[in-house]
């Protein structure tokens, strides 16, 4: 008898938690993050997951940004979207023009009833992805802003101080000079020459890419950025590529190679890369500070801008669905979270209270440069100029700077006739992009 | 190209082409359609907000400087990897076949790069020649030659020439291997007793019984350079520097996939398919007609 | 051979090993890099001679996997990597060659027509019609599936196209002989033509098994499943990754083992290219 009764009892509770376990929603994320970034990924949802029963994240890592993209398109085209997927910044304009496709962040709380504050969040990040007033559209995740890096050792030789870093553009280009006498292959090295070098340089210098404050207040815009300053600049960088004090190398993040191969005395690079550089070079040989700034355009640096990805909430999937997706969002964003993702990847919290904890933890002391990426996005309240970049097209728009750029280190053109060559072309683009979003 | 001599039924034949032809329908035709109709239309990637334009992509493509440059680069880059590639897989396949001894070994070694997948083979050319930490450019450097494929147009588009045809190579090798050992031995024999030397025999027996092979892998290696070089592009250069290697195909997937104009891409593709189809028709009408049946 | 020349013979032989030198180059660095620990694979210039990390890094491929992101494990992946490139390589050549003997040796009405319509499937690369077909797969509830991964890449010409070449150069009297001995169609198929095309049918295996190998984007759109993941496609997508450096090593490590059955596959099929194997001579 007691037997039996064990047993159908034990009958009934797996019965029930396998009803509990049916009952359990998944919720699909698509990612781009590879290597040791996706298994931080892996543990975040596995936090959320662990955290309560009844939705499951299954994070699929889909390969590079435009692969994730594509594979989050066909899906939607065939109406199996993910519920989310990260899309690269540059993907802004287009991502928001998709009507009916996406599910605006803002609005996903309000719907699921969730608590959400925008304040919270660190201006330039929200800023980038939200409406001109404010109203988040997709949800920052991994963002990074460049910082300098140097190279301790080819300073040291070059009779610098390893622990100085230049201030200013000048400065530098001295420093780089004489590094590169002293033996080194390289002065100075730029990653993602069109963020770093153009977008970045504008906002650090409170000069506008584009009008309508960047394209936040329209799709009828021109690009702006082949002003005086930026013509000048780019022209020096292609005077300092005669004798190496310049060396361009390569598109997006191949020139990091340079660095980490200790060829190169100076390097600007995503914060993000960081820990690649760590494990190259080790943690003593390298450093990490601000920007350099040119005295001649501004008295002082205004604050950098980010790049990134985003995480976007497609439509299409059933509703109830979607208050699993927003209370995961906010786990994402909660303290804890974002200081976990934060210290072990390099990319920036989202939230200054992240940021506060981080630095409380003592964190920035163990790895002195890892605020540096914090400091310049908050280093003043952002203006039209500097708020981040809505532009349609972005990806195109940015092969063809890349091109230009490419045409001035190759001599082939000098830095006025590359960079008006480059708006004309971009402002077809943008043209193009207003058309099919009319 | 007929047969003289053939068989006569009535369904047989439309049963033999039925399961190639109805997953052609499906799987090639039917998506096909809808890729080429987006070339009709503006609209954003996620298909909603989806305007007819009719010919306006295509006019704006005519209107394009970089498109016609891009058009020029793709003649050129395609010539150079369909006749180096044939060339030389030629040549190895010929020195291979007279080969008895080692022959499986270099077999094997010599179709080794079609196994590398494309992706892969563009990283593998990349680290050979990094300007910085590879072991090629660094010899070059030894011997005076400042090889940077990053900011040099033309040494990019060598670099990617190569790598092009290094992964093409083993196809072509391996086909005119096999077309060379399906030559009976009596033919070459009898054509030996007669008196005819190497090369004799091969302009004049081989070739032209090498020749259905021949024509095959033209028109297989032309189509590659058009289409399947898009992954070594991508791996090494994107494109760059300035347009020096934006040939026609990368342009469509760069506009389709991360630029998502995928009306653009669309019009582009079908110029591309429209060219390529021209092409293959004019070999099978003109350059058939030398092919030794 | 014919008659024996010792200077073409040592030529032959130097060409070829020259050829083999060049061309096997990028995959010994390939393998040396595979033996080195990431650190070395980040300077420069990168070594030409193995390291000592053969052991290790092997056997963390091919235990834990490539980190813990896209580890599925590699025996899992391998076979489905030979799952499809099988199924792909057999189901080509089966509906290309009885494909292409139909438009060969037979007349009927519209088969210039067919014979285009299949030849115009190589007119479009994949890239530009990948969306669509993910539709049209998903729409047929094949997604997450072998059928999914393997059969929309049936749908090719360079079979067809080949053993078109091959039937046409195949000489009249065979058939002739056939016909008059009162033989069907298809007797003549089985009986004198399949044997006659083994070499086209190894190399076109040998190809078509690698193509299937060897596909990145199609298995990385239409799989969400790990269960489904192929070897190739763990492999290039780590080779991408954003804002962090690869673990050069150990994905060339990986690298080596998704290249080795494809090149065990060409050292199997090499038997059949061997000439006297061939029944009929010609």
């Amino acid at each position: 008898m007691t037997r039996i009764l064990l047993s159908s009892v034990a009958a009934a509770a797996v019965l029930v938690s396998a009803q509990g376990a049916v009952a359990q929603t998944e919720i699909q994320w698509w990612h781009a993050m590879g290597g040791n970034l996706g298994e931080v990924v892996n543990d975040l949802a596995a936090g959320f997951n662990k955290s309560q029963s009844e939705y499951k994240v299954n994070p699929v890592y889909k390969g590079s940004y435009t692969e994730t993209l594509t594979a989050a398109i066909a899906a939607f085209r065939a109406k199996q979207a993910p519920h989310i997927v990260q899309v690269f910044e540059v993907g802004t304009a287009n991502m928001m023009a998709a009507k009916g496709a996406v599910y605006p962040v803002y609005q996903l709380m309000a719907d699921a009833k969730e608590p959400f504050d925008p304040k919270s969040y660190i201006g330039p990040v929200y800023g980038y992805y939200s409406t001109t007033d404010g109203k988040l559209l997709s949800m920052p995740f991994n963002s990074s802003t460049p910082v300098l890096y140097w190279n301790k050792e080819l300073l040291s030789k070059a009779g610098l101080d390893p622990n100085k870093p230049p201030k200013t553009w000048p400065e530098l280009g001295e420093m780089a000079k004489k590094a590169v006498a002293a033996g080194a292959k390289c002065g100075f090295t730029p990653q993602w020459q069109t963020w770093t070098m153009i977008e970045n340089y504008g906002a650090w210098h409170n000069l506008p890419y584009a009008t309508k404050q960047n394209g936040f207040g329209g799709t009828d815009i021109e690009l702006k950025f082949n002003d005086a300053p930026r013509v000048k600049f780019i022209q020096m960088l292609a005077d300092w590529s005669k004798d190496k004090t310049f060396v361009y190398g390569g598109r997006e993040g191949k020139s990091t190679a340079l660095f980490t191969a200790g060829d190169c005395a100076f390097h600007i690079a995503s914060s993000a890369t960081a820990s690649a550089i760590d494990k190259a070079l080790g943690s003593d040989k390298f450093g990490m500070a601000m920007m350099p700034y040119s005295p001649d355009v501004a008295p002082k640096p205004q604050n950098s801008i980010i790049g990134g990805a985003t995480l976007w909430v497609l439509q299409g999937r059933p509703a109830a669905e979607y208050k699993g997706v927003a209370k995961f969002l906010n786990y994402l964003a909660s303290t804890p979270v974002q200081a976990k993702w934060h210290q072990e990847t390099g990319y920036v919290p989202v939230t200054l209270a992240a940021a506060e904890v981080t630095a409380k933890d003592g964190f920035y002391k163990k790895f002195p440069g890892r605020e540096i990426a914090v400091e310049e996005l908050t280093l003043n309240p952002p203006t039209d100029n500097s708020k981040g970049l809505r532009i349609g097209n972005f990806v195109q728009i940015r092969d063809i700077v890349d091109s230009e750029l490419e045409n001035v280190w190759s001599g082939k053109k000098d830095a006025k006739t590359a960079l008006d060559d480059a708006v004309k072309a971009g402002n077809e683009q943008l043209k193009r992009f207003e058309a099919a979003n009319k | 190209m007929e047969k003289r001599v053939t068989f006569h039924e009535r369904w047989l034949p439309y049963l033999l082409v039925a399961p190639q032809m109805i997953i052609t329908l499906v799987f090639f035709f039917w998506p096909s359609g809808q890729a080429i109709y987006q070339s009709v239309l503006i609209e954003d990637a996620f298909g909603g907000n989806s305007k007819f334009v009719f010919l306006d992509n295509f006019i704006h493509l005519f209107n394009d400087d970089s498109y016609f440059a891009s058009v020029r680069l793709t003649v050129v880059f395609s010539f150079l990897v369909a006749t180096i590639g044939l060339a030389v897989s030629l040549l190895l396949a010929v020195m291979a076949d007279r080969v008895i001894r080692g022959a499986t070994a270099y077999k094997a070694f010599l179709v080794w790069p079609y196994a590398v997948a494309p992706a892969v083979a563009g990283v593998l050319w990349g680290f050979l020649f990094n300007p910085s930490v590879g072991i090629v450019a660094w010899m070059l450097q030894g011997i005076g030659i400042e090889f940077n494929y990053v900011t040099n147009g033309n040494q990019a588009l060598t670099l990617v020439v190569i790598a092009a045809v290094w992964n093409q190579i083993s196809y072509n090798f391996l086909f005119f291997l096999a077309g060379l050992q399906s030559i009976p031995k009596s033919l070459i024999e009898a054509a030996a007793i007669d008196g005819a030397g190497p090369g004799r025999r091969f302009w004049d027996i081989i070739f032209p019984l090498l020749s259905p092979t021949g024509f095959f892998l033209l028109v297989i290696n032309i189509i590659y350079s058009f289409f399947g070089t898009f992954g070594v592009v991508d791996a090494l250069t994107k494109g760059g520097p300035g347009q020096a290697t934006n040939i026609l195909v990368y342009k469509v997937y760069n506009d389709g996939f991360r630029g998502q104009d995928l009306g653009g891409s669309s019009a582009q593709s079908v110029i591309l398919m429209i060219v390529v189809i021209a092409l293959t028709f004019v070999q099978f009408r003109f350059i058939e007609r030398r092919v030794h049946y | 051979m014919v008659e024996n020349r010792p200077f073409l013979t040592v030529l032959s032989h130097l060409v070829v090993l020259l050829g083999v030198a060049i061309i096997a180059f990028p995959v010994w660095m390939t393998f040396v890099a595979s033996t080195h620990s990431q650190q070395t694979m980040l300077q420069s210039p990168i070594p030409l001679l193995p390291g000592p990390y053969l052991f290790e890094n092997y056997k963390q491929v091919l235990t834990e996997g490539y980190g813990r992101v896209g580890s599925t494990a590699v025996t899992m992946t391998l076979t489905n990597s030979l799952i499809m490139a099988l199924g792909v390589a057999l189901g080509k050549i089966a509906i290309s060659i009885i494909s292409a003997f139909a438009i060969v040796y037979f007349r009927f009405p519209g088969r210039m027509y067919i014979f285009w319509a299949i030849f115009v499937t190589l007119m479009l690369p994949v890239e530009v019609r990948i969306v669509p077909t993910y539709g049209v797969v998903a729409n047929l509830g094949m997604l997450d599936s072998y059928g999914g991964l393997i059969i929309p890449l049936i749908a090719s010409a360079t079979a067809t196209f080949l053993f078109r070449q091959f039937f046409l150069s195949v000489p009249d009297e065979l058939t002739e002989a056939a016909r008059v001995d009162g033989a069907s169609p298809m007797r003549f198929f089985w009986d004198i033509l399949l044997p006659m095309s083994r070499t086209s049918i190894a190399a076109m295996f040998v190809i078509q098994f690698i193509y299937g190998w060897n596909q990145y984007l199609w298995p990385l759109l239409i799989t969400t499943k790990e269960s489904y993941y192929t070897v190739v496609m763990t492999v290039s997508r780590q080779a991408n990754v954003v804002d962090s450096v690869p673990a050069w090593n150990l994905l060339m490590a990986m690298a080596m083992l998704a290249m080795l059955p494809p090149v065990l596959v060409v050292v199997f099929m090499q038997r059949q290219f061997v000439r006297g194997l061939v029944e009929t001579e010609k």
